[in-house]
C-alpha cells in the first residue's frame, strides 16, 4: 500500500498550481468579482493544459489520466477560486464537441440550480422556463430550474475536491495573518484562542483530505459520499474560521475570505444532500458487510 | 496514490488470519478487569503466543530482536488481531510501544540485550513513569529528582497516572539529575526495577470504577546509575523519541473496533426501533463517514512514515485529536440508541462510554495537541 501522492502526481498539482497563479492570481480573481464574465481564453488555456480531457482516453485524444489525477487538478481549481462550469466541462470531454478542448463552455443542471447558463454554448439537462437568481456568490450566476437532475457520483467528488482546495486555502490564509497582524504587543497569532482556531482548520482539511483521495482511488460511491460530507465540513467551516481570525477586514467585501465561503455555500449545495448522504452511509452500516473492501 | 495491497502484504495478511483463526479458539477465558495477576498473565501469554509465532516486535529493528516489518505489515497486523478479536496489547503496552523501541533506539548494546529479549517473549512488564501530580500537561516540570551515589542514582519524589504498575517489573522514568539547568535539559530516562525497596504503588479508581492506573511513590530508591538510557541529562530527548512511537500507530486497531461498534449501534438501533429516529440515523451515518475517513488518514499516516524510513510523524497529533472526539461522539451516540438504558452499568457501551472521557486527556490533552498543530506544523509562534 503507497497511500501517497507519485511523483507525476506531484508534477501535475504543481502544474495545475503555476498555471492558475499565473492565469487566475489575485488580479485576475478580483477582477472577476468585478465583471463576472467568463474568460474564453483562460478557459481555452485550460483545456490545452488537459484540465478538461484529463480523464479521457489518449485514443480519443484526452491524457488518459484518472480520477485521483482529477481530484488533485480540482483541488487546485478550488484553491485558486476558479470561475465557470469547471466539472459540468470536465464531465463533458468527449460527449460534447469542443468541451475538452475548453472551446465549448458546458453548463449542467445539478439539483435545481444551474450555473453559468446564459455563457454556456451547451448545457445539459433540462431548462426550460429557468429563472435567474441574484446568486449569492458574485464569482458565480445562477439560475433556478423546474426539472431537477439527478445527482452524479463522479461531480460530487470533483465538487468535494474543490473544496478540500478552498479548506486548506482558507487555513493558510488565517496562517498567515495570524503570524503577521499584532495586537497586545504581538502576532496574535501567539494567543491559544487564535492558535486553536487554526489547530482545528487543518485537522479538517487532512481529515477531508484522505477521504477525498481515498474515493478518487476506489471511486466507491459511499466512500464519496463520506468525502462530500467531510470537504463541505472542512470548507465552509474553515471559511468561517478564517474570517473570524481575520476579524473587521474579514468581513469586508475587499478581503478574499468572503468569496471563499460563499462558493462553499454554493458548492455544498450541489449533488446530493448531506442529509441523503447520511442516510445513504447509515444504511451501509446495517448492511452485509458494511465498510470500505480496502 | 494508491490503496491496493502488495502480493507479499497480502500473503502477510492470510498467513496471520489463518494463525489467529487456529489459535484464537484455545485461549482462556478473559480474566475480569479489577485481577491484575490474571490480567498481566493472560497479557504475556498472549504475547509470548505472539513471540512463538513470529509476531513479536513486527515493527521492531531486525537488530533489536524484532521483525522490522514495514509499517504497512504493522498496519495489517493491528487491523487483522483486531477484527478476529484478538486480545489487545494489555499490560505490554508500555514495553512494546514506549520502551523498547526507545531503549532499541537510544539504548547502549548492554541495555538492549538486558531488557529487549524479555518485552518480546512476554516474560516482563513494563510502566510508565512520567507524569507528576505537579507535571501534567507541563511534563518537563517534573521534580521528582535523582542524587549520584557511587554507582547508584537515589530517587525520591512521586508519580501518577501509572498504568498497570502493581504488576510491572520495571518503570521508564523520568527524574531530575540536574536542578539548577533550564527544566527541559535537567532530566534523564532510567530503568527502574518495580521491587526496588522504598516503592509504594497506591492504586487510582477511574470514573469508569476500575483500577487502571496508580500513583507511585518513591522514597530514596536506589537505582543502578548502569540502568540509565541516553546521557545524563538529555532524557528530555530521548522522551521525545518514546512520545512519538505512541503518537504513530497506537490507535489503528481502535479505529477498526470503533466501525465494528458501529455496525453493532445501527444493528441494536434497528431492532429496538431507534431506527426510525431521523436525527439519530443521520448522526450515526455521519460517524460511518467519520470513521471511514480516520481510516484513510491512517493508511496515509502509514503511507507516509513508510515513504520517510518509518518515523511517524507530527501528522499524530491530527489524527489524535480528531478521532479522541470522534470516539466520545460515538458512544454518546450509543447511550442515544440506548436511551434510559445507557444509565445502567451493565449496559453494554456504558462503561465504554466513561472510558472514553480519557481520550481528549490521555497522551497529550487535546488543548496540548492543538498548541502543537499550531507551533509545529503551521508555524504559529509560541506562546508564553
Amino acid at each position: 500500500m503507497d497511500f501517497q501522492l507519485t511523483d507525476d502526481q506531484r508534477a501535475l498539482r504543481a502544474g495545475v498550481r503555476e498555471l492558475l497563479v499565473r492565469r487566475f492570481g489575485r488580479e485576475q480573481l478580483r477582477a472577476a468579482v468585478d465583471a463576472p464574465e467568463l474568460d474564453r481564453a483562460l478557459w481555452r488555456e485550460l483545456g490545452e493544459a488537459g484540465f478538461f480531457a484529463l480523464r479521457l482516453p489518449e485514443a480519443q485524444g484526452g491524457v488518459g489520466l484518472g480520477l485521483p489525477e482529477a481530484v488533485l487538478a480540482f483541488e487546485e481549481a478550488g484553491r485558486a477560486l476558479l470561475t465557470g462550469p469547471l466539472v459540468a466541462t470536465h464531465l463533458a470531454a468527449g460527449e460534447v464537441p469542443g468541451a475538452a478542448t475548453g472551446e465549448s463552455v458546458v453548463a449542467a443542471v445539478d439539483g435545481t440550480l444551474v450555473e453559468w447558463l446564459d455563457e454556456a454554448d451547451v448545457v445539459r439537462g433540462d431548462v426550460t422556463g429557468a429563472v435567474p437568481m441574484r446568486s449569492a456568490d458574485p464569482l458565480t450566476p445562477l439560475h433556478r430550474v423546474s426539472r431537477p437532475a439527478p445527482p452524479d457520483p463522479v461531480a460530487a467528488l470533483l465538487t468535494a475536491a474543490e473544496q478540500l482546495g478552498s479548506a486548506a486555502r482558507t487555513c493558510e490564509l488565517a496562517v498567515q495573518h495570524a503570524r503577521t497582524r499584532e495586537q497586545f504587543g504581538q502576532p496574535i497569532g501567539a494567543f491559544q484562542a487564535v492558535k486553536h482556531l487554526c489547530s482545528e482548520m487543518l485537522v479538517r482539511v487532512e481529515v477531508a483530505r484522505g477521504a477525498v483521495y481515498a474515493a478518487a482511488v476506489t471511486a466507491d460511491p459511499l466512500d464519496i459520499a463520506a468525502a462530500g460530507l467531510l470537504a463541505d465540513e472542512a470548507a465552509e467551516l474553515g471559511a468561517r474560521d478564517c474570517l473570524q481570525v481575520h476579524g473587521g477586514m474579514g468581513f469586508t467585501w475587499e478581503s478574499d475570505v468572503h468569496l471563499h465561503l460563499k462558493r462553499a455555500w454554493l458548492r455544498a449545495r450541489r449533488g446530493q444532500s448531506a442529509a441523503e448522504a447520511e442516510e445513504a452511509l447509515a444504511e451501509d452500516l446495517v448492511a452485509a458487510a458494511p465498510g470500505p473492501r480496502t | 496514490m494508491d490503496l491496493s495491497y502488495t502480493p507479499e502484504e497480502e500473503e502477510f495478511r492470510a498467513r496471520l488470519r489463518e494463525w489467529l483463526a487456529k489459535v484464537l479458539p484455545g485461549l482462556p477465558p478473559k480474566p475480569s478487569p479489577d485481577d491484575w495477576p490474571g490480567r498481566r498473565a493472560y497479557d504475556l501469554g498472549w504475547q509470548r503466543m505472539l513471540y512463538d509465532a513470529g509476531y513479536a516486535g513486527l515493527h521492531w529493528p531486525a537488530d533489536a530482536g524484532g521483525r522490522g516489518a514495514t509499517p504497512t505489515q504493522h498496519l495489517i497486523f493491528l487491523e487483522e488481531t483486531e477484527k478476529a478479536g484478538a486480545p489487545y496489547v494489555g499490560a505490554n503496552f508500555v514495553g512494546l510501544l514506549h520502551a523498547g523501541p526507545t531503549i532499541a533506539a537510544e539504548g547502549s548494546a548492554e541495555q538492549r540485550a538486558r531488557w529487549l529479549p524479555p518485552v518480546l517473549r512476554g516474560e516482563e512488564v513494563w510502566c510508565q513513569g512520567f507524569s507528576e501530580p505537579d507535571a501534567g500537561s507541563d511534563l518537563a516540570a517534573l521534580r521528582t529528582r535523582a542524587r549520584r551515589d557511587g554507582d547508584d542514582y537515589v530517587v525520591s519524589g512521586s508519580k501518577i497516572w501509572t498504568s498497570h504498575a502493581e504488576v510491572a517489573d520495571w518503570c521508564e522514568l523520568l527524574v531530575r539529575t540536574d536542578a539548577k539547568a533550564p527544566k527541559h535539559r535537567g532530566i534523564s530516562w532510567l530503568a527502574m526495577p518495580m521491587d526496588a525497596p522504598g516503592i509504594t504503588v497506591r492504586p487510582l479508581r477511574t470514573l469508569a470504577g476500575s483500577t487502571e492506573f496508580a500513583e507511585v511513590f518513591l522514597d530514596e530508591v536506589r537505582v543502578p546509575v548502569a540502568n540509565r538510557v541516553g546521557e545524563e541529562n538529555d532524557g528530555w530527548r530521548v522522551t521525545m523519541v518514546t512520545l512519538s512511537f505512541e503518537r504513530g500507530t497506537a490507535f489503528v486497531g481502535e479505529v477498526v473496533a470503533c466501525r465494528r461498534v458501529l455496525g453493532e449501534l445501527a444493528r441494536e438501533a434497528r431492532k429496538n426501533g431507534r431506527w426510525d429516529d431521523v436525527p439519530l440515523r443521520r448522526r450515526l451515518g455521519r460517524l460511518n463517514a467519520e470513521f471511514r475517513a480516520l481510516w484513510r488518514l491512517t493508511q496515509w499516516n502509514v503511507s507516509e512514515s513508510e515513504r520517510s524510513g518509518g518515523v511517524p510523524g507530527v501528522g499524530g497529533s491530527v489524527f489524535k485529536l480528531r478521532y479522541s472526539r470522534a470516539r466520545q461522539d460515538l458512544y454518546d451516540a450509543a447511550a442515544d440508541v440506548l436511551g434510559p438504558e445507557a444509565l445502567d452499568l451493565d449496559s453494554p457501551w456504558t462503561l465504554d462510554r466513561l472510558s472514553s472521557l480519557s481520550y481528549t486527556i490521555a497522551a497529550g490533552t487535546s488543548q496540548i495537541q492543538r498548541n502543537i498543530v499550531a507551533e509545529r506544523i503551521l508555524g504559529l509562534p509560541k506562546g508564553r
